[in-house]
């Protein structure tokens, strides 16, 4: 059985999601939209619920309230249908792991495969122009740890690409990564999003938001604020999703790491 | 001495060639599921399945019915209570694998104990090669067969499982089922490997080939190829060396593979530790004479050398 996203829904429904672990409210009353199409970045301190919500969106955990939807119908079928693709955070990948740069891409393709996940010659080429279209075709070979902190993140967005999905989840992509790459990088995303696909980006770097992001979220269990970059990212948000005001940009101090 | 003669000699006795074909079996199937097993952090699964099962051997030998049958089903069994316990508690995984192993090696322990029967306990534990007979051959060469047949045709999503579970899951794969039968898959081995080395030593053929094959490879494919051709050389060579030095079985053959693990910890490029030593020392002299540090930065650590050898030197 085969249910199909539905072409008019919002790429993303949230509606009053209530998530508590032992009693603490991880999120409060959360509710999000999305469009085909567009780059929203999720900005929040960490255990302001951002990791939380990325879970409730990819369907690993129940919320105690309030709904998910995805294309349309759930989060389920959106993920049998390979809608949706998930980066992780660097800190979360065993970069010593004996995978290159192109198993891992390939990776994106298993959900379409048969049940020994075999490549074939249209699932290669689909890996070739993947990693073209990063810039990681001369590094195919290379282990995965044996690149740098851009390259890597570039990787995992080969995969959400030869995956072909239509909602990328990226969890902190700018941490770790230099301003060169962090631009290569936007200009990546912002090509997907012109193909009418739509980015969650989770993030409590400041500094990246009005170049990448179509619209933003300020998340503090409960969504402080929602709507055009410039109208969330207000001396007043700022200050009561982060306690205070934010010393000069976040990126300095992820660069200390 | 005559090369030829020295290997033909044990060959001569038919229940060395039976302890030969199996070593080598159950060290092949074991040392394949290893690298997945190392790359899920479950060697202590390992250790735990293999000492779980002593109450099922017990039982099988009580009742009569092939060793296997019981084995699997404590194997298993352990693996689905340690689940259990461990997703309705807060605590942490190897706590519950300890806590569960142990009580179930010990009932094992209690059933051999109480049970006046020609049951030897010597012989599970550290195994009986050099007794096994055509049947268990059988047995051994069709378990592992199959085992064998199913990991490696499920090996692409056991590699995703160990390298990005929530990537499994995000584009539809069951990962409660994977994981499943990558436990169902432990546990045969286990029943395979019992007969070869028992089960104390079997948890080295499940951890020692992997985390040697591992130290070798950069890509998973190479690791499951050098983790075979080194488990076949260790049990042959520890068969030979079991026949002509006159040491158990199962021991020699786990220290050959340790052996292995040993020469490939110490000597192989780029990453053992001779070649590190070496490194270290090669960037301290360079420093001395002046040159500035870290200019000849190996690609696999990159800039980790780099920075180490920089603030070691001088500040110059």
């Amino acid at each position: 059985m085969t249910i199909n996203a539905d072409p008019g829904a919002p790429v993303l429904d949230v509606r009053n999601l209530t998530v508590r672990y032992n009693e603490v409210h991880a999120l409060d009353d959360v509710s999000l939209t999305l469009a085909p199409g567009r780059i929203c970045g999720l900005i929040g301190v960490n255990g302001s619920g951002k990791s939380t919500l990325f879970k409730a969106l990819m369907g690993l955990l129940v919320p105690q309230d309030g709904s998910v939807g995805l294309f349309g119908t759930s989060t389920t079928h959106a993920r049998k249908q390979g809608l949706v693709a998930y980066m992780p955070q660097a800190e979360e990948v065993d970069w010593t792991f004996p995978v290159s740069v192109s198993d891992v891409v390939a990776m994106g393709l298993y959900g379409r495969l048969g049940a020994s996940r075999r490549l074939g010659a249209a699932e290669r080429a689909a890996v070739g122009d993947a990693l073209d279209r990063v810039g990681l075709t001369a590094l195919r070979r290379r282990q995965i740890g044996q690149l740098s902190g851009g390259q890597r993140k570039r990787v995992f967005i080969a995969r959400s690409i030869a995956q072909d999905a239509r909602l990328l989840l990226l969890d902190e992509p700018f941490a770790g990564v230099d301003q060169a790459s962090e631009r290569t990088m936007t200009g990546l995303l912002k090509g997907l999003r012109d193909e009418g696909r739509s980015v969650l980006v989770s993030t409590h770097d400041l500094a990246g938001v009005p170049a990448l992001c179509d619209e933003a979220v300020l998340l503090h269990r409960r969504v402080l604020a929602s709507g055009e970059p410039s109208e969330v990212l207000t001396q007043g948000n700022l200050a009561r999703a982060f306690g205070a005001a934010p010393e000069g940009t976040a990126a300095a101090s992820d660069g200390a790491f | 001495m005559d090369v030829l003669a020295f290997l033909l000699e044990p060959l001569q006795y038919g229940f060395l060639t039976r302890a030969l074909a199996v070593t080598v079996a159950a060290a092949v199937v074991a040392a394949v599921l290893s690298c997945w097993l190392i790359l899920m952090g479950w060697s202590l699964m390992g250790d735990a399945v293999s000492h779980a099962v002593l109450p099922g051997v017990a039982l099988a030998y009580i009742l009569g019915i092939p060793f296997s049958i019981g084995a699997f089903v404590f194997g298993a069994g352990a693996v689905a209570l340690i689940g259990i316990v461990r997703s309705t508690t807060k605590l942490k995984a190897d706590t519950v694998i300890g806590v569960v192993f142990t009580a179930l090696f010990a009932s094992g322990l209690a059933i051999v104990s109480a049970t006046p029967s020609q049951i030897d306990l010597m012989h599970i534990l550290f195994g009986n090669v050099l007794g096994v007979s055509a049947g268990d051959v059988l047995q051994v060469l069709v378990l592992g067969a199959l085992t064998l047949a199913v990991l490696l045709f499920k090996r692409r999503d056991l590699t995703l499982l160990a390298f990005d579970r929530t990537h499994a899951h995000v584009i539809g794969l069951n990962i409660r089922f994977l994981t499943a039968l990558l436990l169902g898959l432990l546990a045969l081995t286990v029943v395979v490997g019992l007969q070869a080395v028992g089960i104390i030593l079997v948890v080295a053929m499940l951890i020692t080939p992997g985390a040697t094959a591992f130290l070798l490879s950069r890509s998973f494919d190479r690791m499951l190829v050098i983790a075979v051709v080194l488990t076949v050389a260790a049990s042959v060579s520890g068969i030979y060396a079991s026949y002509y030095l006159d040491i158990s079985t199962g021991a020699a053959v786990v220290l050959c593979q340790a052996l292995v693990f040993a020469a490939v910890y110490l000597f192989a490029r780029p990453d053992g530790l001779l070649w590190q030593v070496r490194r270290r020392s090669v960037a301290r002299t360079r420093t001395r004479a002046g040159r500035p540090p870290g200019s000849r930065t190996d690609p696999r650590t990159g800039s980790r050398t780099g920075s180490g050898t920089a603030t070691r030197g001088p500040a110059a």
